[in-house]
């Protein structure tokens, strides 16, 4: 209701400073005749950014203040010889049922009359400090108002400040982007930093035992990455055996055979396997792939667990066919056709024009789009919690249970977790690994697409 | 500036040789177009095109954009194929054989009529790699030897030997524009084609670069059939010996070179030849 009635404020004032920007420049060009810097639309914008700017700075300064002044407001309220004794839980909790009340949703129990009125003064402070802050927004945005409305004259670049405060704005945005990148990574270190004063870091990269003692106490238990990496990179590369013969002839066929038709209704559809939800390919991999698998490997003499690095390898590659192909696809048509014309005019056949000259140039691009499916399947992991079987196990076989990195952080902060022990704390330097990781193989992938890029230039 | 100059002379020398009355059209005929027609899904590209193409000459195909001679170039060596959607009708003959028939081998055929485009197109590989190409995937070389032989004597031919041959193993992407036509045209050369089809082959280039092809197509006709497009009238009054002036997709006159530019008959042709159709 408030966040509505301070919306509807906002796009009145903004309304109200346009149309005044507007109209004072369109009188400007009635009146003297003289050439004006700017278009209406301009004084227009220009007026409304100098209104809407001071209204939500107070409105925002209320919202990161206004918290701080209510509770104290509150805490003034409750009488002193109660507040004496209140520990800090128990004061929240008064604090808490006060403002229940005040909202009008009711509380648990029975009403003290010092709880009731304070509900009922605290309705009526918020209500005026609402309406205060309301007012003085609106009186700060109409102050702008004024003061954009006199500075408008036919000499007035507003065109040039609109532009200025499209730019700030456009920084402000991907700041947003690049802050959270930053953050994330910031917390992943510091909090990786913590696990590593509990567990030597040559014990934890280089350990081949994955056994954390999820019970507490001093024995924390041993956190080798090793038995993970390797399970991790297992998948990863029975994915990419998967994914990258059946998405690049795709690719092949699709780019260079398929007649135009065809191509129109098969790409989307190819694309439409990528917004499939990975939690319904782990379905997949649980109940169809796992026992099929099993099943085959009986019939042939081979031990294969229903739920192992093979089943989810498989499945795996599966998801990431549309990631090869796609990109793979893109990247050829982007070969000159003219290179494709000089093979045919030599007399060269189609495959042999596509094995010698097509793949070739675009081979660059191809690895880097590889390099991307691979760090996509690196940090999948769904499919992995579903069917790989969860056997934190450093062993050599991809027909047995193993387990992920990504499946440990799962499961190691899943429950009740207070980020106090290397328990949970080790979600962070796996984490840190696997960022690390992807980031080297996306950089390497950026890399070599950048350097396929330049050859056509 | 000195090439040019020289270039300039070599050429007045060429029309003196060419106002010989004896029409090249009595060498044999190598290549018979006739009422060739092409469609781009439902647009006509062509209106029954017939031409005949003589024997170790130069034929020009001149004309405004889009007037469909390179259309019609690409139907010679049926590059048209890789276009989804174009159809051709008519007969086309090479040596009096059927290129649109269906029992004819449209790998071999390209093979026997080369084609060099607008644009310099090196596959990104070596220039030793680049021109042996050809031969490798039409197995004409017994032993690296002969490969070898083949790439050296392509090269030479397209007067590119002398400037490349310290760095054969270099990409031929790196050359220059004129030195990567050149490139393409000792590719096709190495295959050992009859008939050697260029598309604009100096669109791209700079003048000097583009005296130097013209130079060397001057001399390539000693041993190839050779039909070029051009927009550009003095490149084929230069060049070729006969001249077929297309306009929205039809023939409109052809002719030795000198008479269409001397003394067109048609009116769209002195039009044309005047600059009064772009």
């Amino acid at each position: 209701m408030n966040a509505l009635v301070v919306a509807g404020v906002l796009i009145v004032l903004l309304g109200i400073s346009y149309q005044t920007g507007w109209s004072k420049s369109r009188n400007l060009v009635t009146a003297d005749g003289v050439k004006v810097h700017s278009r209406p639309q301009y004084h227009g914008s220009f007026t409304a950014i100098w209104a809407m700017i001071p209204a939500l700075v107070i409105l925002l300064l209320w919202a990161w203040l206004g918290g701080g002044v209510t509770h104290n407001y509150i805490v003034s309220l409750i009488p002193q010889d109660t507040l004496v004794s209140l520990d800090q839980v128990g004061l929240n909790a008064t604090v808490g049922r006060i403002q229940a009340i005040a909202s009008g949703y009711g509380v648990a129990g029975e009403i003290a009359p010092y709880e009731q009125s304070a509900g009922d003064a605290l309705r009526s402070f918020n209500f005026i400090t609402f309406a205060g802050t309301l007012v003085l927004a609106v009186v700060a945005g109409g102050a702008g108002l004024i003061y954009a409305r006199s500075r408008i004259t036919a000499r007035l670049r507003a065109r040039n400040s609109v532009e200025r405060v499209v730019n700030v704005l456009l920084l402000a945005c991907s700041a947003v982007a690049i802050l959270t990148t930053v953050g994330i990574v910031a917390s992943l270190v510091t909090e990786a930093l913590r696990f590593f004063t509990f567990i030597n870091p040559l014990d934890f990269f280089f350990g081949t035992v994955w056994a954390p003692n999820n019970a507490g106490g001093d024995n924390h238990g041993s956190y080798g990455l090793l038995p993970l990496l390797a399970g991790t990179l297992m998948i990863t590369a029975i994915a990419m055996l998967v994914a990258v013969p059946v998405g690049l002839l795709s690719a092949i066929y699709l780019s260079q055979y398929a007649p135009k038709s065809f191509r129109a209704v098969a790409k989307p559809l190819i694309e439409i396997l990528a917004g499939i939800p990975t939690i319904v390919f782990g379905f997949f991999a649980l109940v169809t792939v796992g026992p099929f698998l099993r099943d085959f490997g009986n019939a042939i003499g081979l031990q294969i667990s229903a739920t192992s690095a093979l089943t989810a390898g498989v499945v795996m590659g599966i998801m990431i066919i549309p990631f090869v192909s796609s990109l793979s696809d893109d990247i050829m048509n982007q070969v000159p056709r003219t290179l494709r014309d000089g093979a045919y005019g030599l007399g060269a056949t189609q495959s042999e024009t596509i094995r010698n000259v097509l793949l070739p140039a675009a081979l660059p691009g191809i690895v880097g789009a590889f390099l991307l499916a691979v760090s996509r399947a690196i940090g999948e992991t769904m499919i992995v919690v579903l069917a790989a079987g969860n056997a934190p196990i450093l062993r050599g076989s991809p027909f047995e249970p193993v387990s992920t990195i990504t499946v440990s952080i799962v499961n190691q902060l899943t429950g009740d977790t207070d980020f106090t022990g290397p328990q949970s704390l080790v979600g962070f330097a796996l984490g840190l690994t696997l960022f690390v990781v992807t980031l080297c193989l996306n950089i390497f992938a950026l890399y070599i697409v950048r350097r396929f890029r330049e050859q056509y230039e | 500036m000195d090439m040019l100059a020289g270039k300039v002379k070599k050429t007045s020398l060429n029309l003196d040789s060419a106002m010989n009355p004896t029409d090249v059209l009595e060498r044999p005929i190598r290549l018979t177009a006739r009422d060739v027609t092409v469609h781009y899904g439902t647009k006509q590209a062509l209106h029954g095109i017939s031409i005949d193409i003589p024997d170790r000459a130069v034929t020009a195909f001149i004309g405004p954009s889009g007037c469909g001679k390179s259309t019609f170039l690409r139907c010679i060596n049926r590059m048209n194929d890789t276009i989804e959607g174009a159809k051709v009708g008519g007969t086309i003959k090479l040596d009096g054989e059927d290129i649109y028939a269906p029992a004819l081998d449209v790998v071999e055929l390209r093979a026997r009529i080369g084609m060099v485009f607008q644009k310099p197109n090196p596959f990104p590989k070596s220039i030793y790699d680049n021109v042996a190409y050809g031969p490798r995937i039409h197995g004409l070389a017994r032993n690296k030897a002969d490969l070898d032989e083949i790439v050296v004597s392509s090269l030479r031919k397209a007067g590119l030997f002398e400037e490349v041959k310290d760095r054969l193993q270099e990409p031929g992407t790196g050359l220059s524009g004129g030195q990567q036509q050149r490139l393409c045209i000792a590719r096709a050369i190495a295959v050992g084609p009859e008939v050697i089809l260029m598309d604009e082959p100096c669109s791209a280039l700079d003048p000097i670069a583009t005296a130097v092809i013209e130079e060397l197509i001057d001399e390539l006709r000693e041993n190839y059939t050779i039909v070029i497009v051009t927009h550009s009238m003095q490149q084929a009054a230069r060049v070729s010996q006969r001249t077929a002036f297309f306009h929205l997709g039809n023939l409109i006159e052809q002719g030795p070179t000198e008479d269409i530019f001397t003394n067109p008959v048609n009116k769209q042709t002195q039009d044309y030849i005047m600059g009064r159709i772009g």
